[in-house]
């Protein structure tokens, strides 16, 4: 077996790398997309599908003024916020309800009925009760997000490794510290891709909140390209909303799941490492 | 002295008795093995008696310092490093960063680790690196009373011997008391000052035999020996190998 990179710095540099590395794999899955979509332009014409290049260009004229970006950024702001709030609510409730047998019974139907209800009725409720306001987009995306957030950490909780919980008893670790030490660690491997779920989804609600409460943002402005019947800028628009979930994404939570889950990488043999 | 004592201790698991007036003593740096079927309650015994159960009724008087415990798997934190997982019980005793990298070195070098191995995550070592590690992680503490869960079971015979071997000459070195838990009774005989048999109910421990000689002292005829005789002409033994899966211990 190969000896693994074992120096701090030089194995950060290396994770770091190999990070930026697989940006190429996601601009090649990103063209094959592009592929499929200059072949629908050819297919059905300017008007239904603009053609990808025409698009890019529609989003680089977008960017040179500063409307756009600071309509992009109130959307990210609202998406992030809400997600914010939703992940802190979702993993202490989760979290609780994973160590507390009572809690998960009840939790369980409450989840399944809020999970059930579909964003766009939430988002009825939520513009009846704080009218055409952040306060809506916000409840909104809380309410999607936070049960994704909550079912996970519960499930990281409820499926711990038990026999590591009586080893830090053993060696004198109290509830708090076995929770602290022990639990969290291993609530990570269920919490990370939902909360990268969640994240996309916060996205997506808050775009159709903004759309449908008519409160700017990105939905605003495809609200807006809606009605002038413009394609080519509500596809603008779209890659705009998709690359800020990318940039969030893979610049914040994918560095923090790989920094606490770097010994999975100790499992993988040389070469397929992501 | 007495270091480790139980009085009229029981367990039972939503009513159903698994163990039941139980009483033993150890002396300091007395190693103690204690044996019986499969199933009869003897891992829980030992959790009783490292304070990771509550027993339902009896008394236990712990008169050593600091216990350290070996499970029979080696329960070690996936996401630390071998270093990080024996260094553990001092960070819970809140000891200084630079203060546990020296003890974890001192201790994985008493179980023999390769100080390079002691980077490696523990999906990357094996079996019985894993086991070298959790027995370092016990000993780290300096203590004075271990605990072994059936810690060899899984280890192929020539890494088990290794093992017992690293378990006797830390006692011996260290003199630490400890209660081994094995159902293997040529381990109890080679580790062993004194022999505990567990009843197969776990109502009351049977018996008890003193080993002739020192732990460490024996050489493998000796060991053969004593076993056979137990075998074959001391009741008190003939239910040892008994198994009975559907029960849980």
């Amino acid at each position: 077996m190969l000896a693994l990179p074992t120096s701090g710095l030089g194995d950060r540099i290396g994770r770091t790398a190999r990070f930026l590395w697989s940006g190429w794999a996601g601009i090649a899955g990103l063209s094959l997309l592009a592929t499929v979509w200059q072949l629908g332009h050819e297919a059905y014409g300017d008007f239904i599908l603009p053609a990808p290049l025409a698009t890019f260009a529609a989003v680089l004229s977008l960017l040179e003024s500063t409307d756009t970006w600071s309509t992009a950024f109130e959307t990210t702001r609202r998406a992030v916020k809400g997600f914010v709030m939703a992940g802190s609510v979702g993993v202490l409730i989760g979290v609780a309800a994973g160590y507390s047998a009572a809690m998960q019974r009840l939790a369980g139907p409450i989840l399944t009925v809020v999970l059930g209800v579909p964003p766009i009725a939430w988002i009825v409720l939520a513009m009846i009760w704080f009218g055409s306001s952040d306060g809506t987009v916000m409840t909104t995306v809380v309410i999607a997000t936070s049960p994704i957030v909550l079912v996970a950490a519960m499930e990281g909780v409820a499926t711990r490794d038990r026999g590591l919980d009586d080893m830090a008893k053993a060696f004198g670790a109290g509830p708090i510290r076995r929770c602290l030490a022990v639990g969290m660690r291993q609530v990570g491997a269920h919490l990370f891709p939902a909360l990268s779920i969640a994240l996309g989804t916060a996205f997506k609600v808050a775009v159709m909140a903004e759309l449908l409460a008519n409160v700017g943002g990105v939905g605003g402005a495809l609200a807006r390209a809606r009605a002038h019947l413009d394609v080519a800028t509500a596809l603008a628009w779209i890659l705009l909303a998709v690359a800020a979930l990318i940039l969030i994404d893979h610049g914040v939570l994918r560095p923090l799941r790989s920094e606490a889950e770097r010994w999975r990488d100790a499992a993988r043999p040389w070469g397929v490492r992501r | 002295m007495t270091v480790l004592s139980l009085q009229g201790v029981g367990h039972a698991y939503l009513g159903r008795t698994v163990l039941d007036r139980i009483a033993l003593d150890l002396s300091a740096a007395e190693i103690v093995a204690l044996v019986g079927p499969s199933g009869c309650g003897k891992s829980t015994l030992v959790h009783i008696a490292a304070g990771l159960l509550e027993p339902t009724h009896g008394r236990i008087r712990r008169d050593y310092r600091r216990h350290g415990v070996v499970f029979q798997e080696p329960r070690l934190l996936p996401w630390a490093t071998a270093r990080e997982n024996i260094a553990f019980p001092l960070r819970l005793a809140g000891v200084g960063s630079g203060e546990r990298r020296r003890r974890a070195e001192a201790a994985a070098m008493r179980v023999a680790l390769a100080p390079e191995d002691l980077e490696k995550y523990p999906v990357a070592l094996s079996g019985g690196m894993r086991q070298r590690t959790a027995i370092a992680r016990g000993l780290v503490v300096d203590p004075d009373f271990v605990y072994f869960d059936e810690p060899f079971t899984a280890l192929d015979v020539a890494l088990k011997r290794r093992m017992q071997d690293l378990v006797i000459d830390a006692a011996r070195r260290e003199r630490f008391a400890a209660l081994f838990v094995t159902h293997d009774l040529s381990e109890a005989v080679r580790l062993a000052h004194r022999i505990l048999v567990l009843d197969a109910d776990g109502l009351g421990i049977e018996g008890e035999r003193s080993v002739p000689g020192a732990p460490g002292e024996r050489s493998d005829t000796q060991v053969f020996h004593v076993v056979q005789g137990f075998l074959s002409e001391d009741p008190l033994f003939r239910r040892i190998h008994d198994v009975d899966e559907r029960r849980v211990a």
